[in-house]
């Protein structure tokens, strides 16, 4: 139990606490949008920005941070060039970052034990620096979606009213894709590449299933977060579990509980 | 002398939206070729035309969405790259515009009518609400308000829709296909409504349809202007408005009153 309160524990839990904010207030615009998988692309994509800092040796987060807001903006341009085949913009971009990953990594040390936190994540190895990248990006992600909640539900819900309305359509959607990237690379470090979408779009799936209006379901979301990253931190700290992993198998036992009481309740 | 061009008419009314030489080309597909119209202040033109003739190409354009390939577009007399007004157009889709299973009340919809570039950086307060409520007493959907739209039966659907339209008394109501998919007594109805309103209210209206009887039923057998293939008609409420005092009066009024038809 006295690992509950050690400081590397501590850290573990404020990052958990602000990624729980962050990862299903962006998520649920991005199910909504019908973009799930950027998150899992954007990982990708960070994971390669990872590889190359360690091999220049610069701050990895940082460096994958910059990975993911560049290929956010390649995205953008894609889904463009094939309008209506939104997913084979994220598909090319996730092989990219799969293969420049790859790439950058056996050009340096080989696959070592830091490559696999970053794939499963190393909650526990947070630092001071990781925990104020972490805070910035949560100051900036929770300020402009307060500014502009209202503009951004009319976007997401009906895209060419928001034109006709004289929304500033590009812009918000410019702002929605760097904040997914900031959101994913941060996360990374908390549950890993390979599981960041969950904490995007599994906190969504479940509030869609219970919530009635927008402003419940995004407030649902949060709060589902937050309870998988507490408990599954707690859970995976008593036990001595993967806690990345821990938090995503909360998630979708929430999951499955939702869909349950739903059943149990229009039957 | 024809009656669009005479002389009174176009004394006291505005050019509403204005094409001069539009053109639209899709790559080496040329869409829409010299296209020029006007609709003037309290006319109602329905855009009728077959799947593919340009129809939603037009309607893109006189809304901002798209830029013609040549020509120009003014509305309410500005260039419309220029035009900033936004809340002075009420905009309804097409039915399938939206995901059914977005978590949206009836509420939170016809709010969005308020969201425009003026809105930003802006919060929603007291007035606003006063406004969503009275658009929603118009439409008579107060009953559903908490409802997730998806819930709605088209009808439905389309009332919320046209109430989030009202919402800023708008000068210019577009509609495009707005009763595709509903049947046939309430599309009528929906009809009757529209059609109620140009009579009775300081508005223009747009309307891209695919419903010739209803149309013709209104606009008259004889299109205005042609383009291609499609077909502009276009009747003018003009007469009743500046004649008989009195005879305006407000949405809300109209709430009171039961439609004509019921």
């Amino acid at each position: 139990m006295e690992i509950l309160t050690a400081d590397f524990f501590q850290r573990a839990l404020t990052g958990g606490l602000l990624i729980g904010l962050t990862a299903p207030l962006i998520g649920i615009f991005l199910v909504l949008r019908r973009l799930s998988m950027i998150g899992d692309t954007l990982a990708h994509v960070t994971i390669a920005g990872v590889a190359l800092g360690f091999l220049i040796e610069v701050y990895p987060i940082g460096v994958g941070l910059v990975f993911a807001v560049v290929a956010s903006f390649a995205i953008e341009k894609l889904r463009k060039a094939y309008k209506g085949y939104a997913e084979l913009s994220i598909a090319v971009i996730m092989a990219g970052g799969v293969a420049l990953a790859s790439l950058f990594f056996t050009l340096g040390m080989g696959y070592n034990n830091d490559v696999v936190s970053y794939l499963f994540g190393s909650i526990y190895t947070l630092d001071t620096t990781d925990l104020y990248v972490v805070g910035a990006v949560t100051i900036v992600v929770v300020a402009i979606i307060s500014v502009f909640f209202k503009e951004m539900f009319l976007l997401t819900f009906e895209e060419d009213a928001a034109s006709v309305s004289g929304l500033p359509v590009k812009l918000l959607n410019l702002l929605i894709t760097v904040m997914t990237a900031l959101v994913v690379s941060t996360a990374i470090k908390i549950v890993g590449a390979l599981l960041v979408s969950a904490l995007l779009t599994i906190p969504a799936a479940c509030s869609l299933l219970i919530a009635r209006s927008f402003k419940t379901s995004v407030i649902f979301s949060v709060v589902i977060a937050e309870i998988a990253v507490v408990a599954g931190l707690m859970t995976a700290g008593i036990w001595n579990l993967a806690p990345g992993a821990t938090i995503v198998l909360l998630l979708i036992a929430m999951l499955i509980l939702t869909l349950i009481g739903k059943k149990g309740f229009s039957a | 002398m024809k009656s669009e061009t005479a002389a009174p008419a176009a004394y006291c009314h505005d050019n509403i939206i204005e094409l001069d030489g539009v053109s639209f080309a899709y790559k080496d597909q040329q869409v829409i070729t010299d296209l020029n119209l006007v609709i003037k202040e309290r006319d109602f033109m329905g855009v009728i035309g077959s799947n593919g003739a340009g129809k939603t190409t037009l309607l893109k354009m006189m809304v901002g969405l798209l830029r013609p390939t040549q020509g120009e577009i003014r509305l309410f007399g500005e260039p419309i790259r220029k035009f900033r007004d936004w809340d002075r157009i009420g905009y309804v889709p097409q039915k399938n515009a939206f995901n059914p299973l977005f978590p949206a009340t009836v509420r939170e919809v016809v709010m969005s009518g308020l969201y425009s570039n003026k809105k930003l950086f802006r919060r929603v307060g007291k007035a606003d609400q006063q406004k969503c409520e009275e658009a929603m007493e118009v439409m008579r959907i107060v009953d559903i308000a908490g409802k997730r739209i998806g819930q709605l039966s088209g009808g439905q659907q389309q009332r919320v829709f046209l109430a989030r339209a009202l919402i800023n008394q708008p000068d210019l109501l577009i509609l495009d296909e707005p009763t595709v998919g509903i049947d046939a007594q309430t599309q009528a109805d929906f009809f009757e409504l529209i059609f109620h309103m140009h009579a009775h209210h300081q508005m223009t209206f747009l309307m891209v349809s695919h419903d010739i009887e209803m149309i013709e039923g209104y606009l008259g057998k004889e299109p205005r202007d042609r383009c291609g293939g499609i077909k502009f008609y276009v009747r003018h409420s003009h007469d009743q408005s500046c004649e008989i005092p009195g005879l305006q009066h407000s949405l809300l009024e109209d709430a009171q009153v039961p439609l004509a038809s019921k």
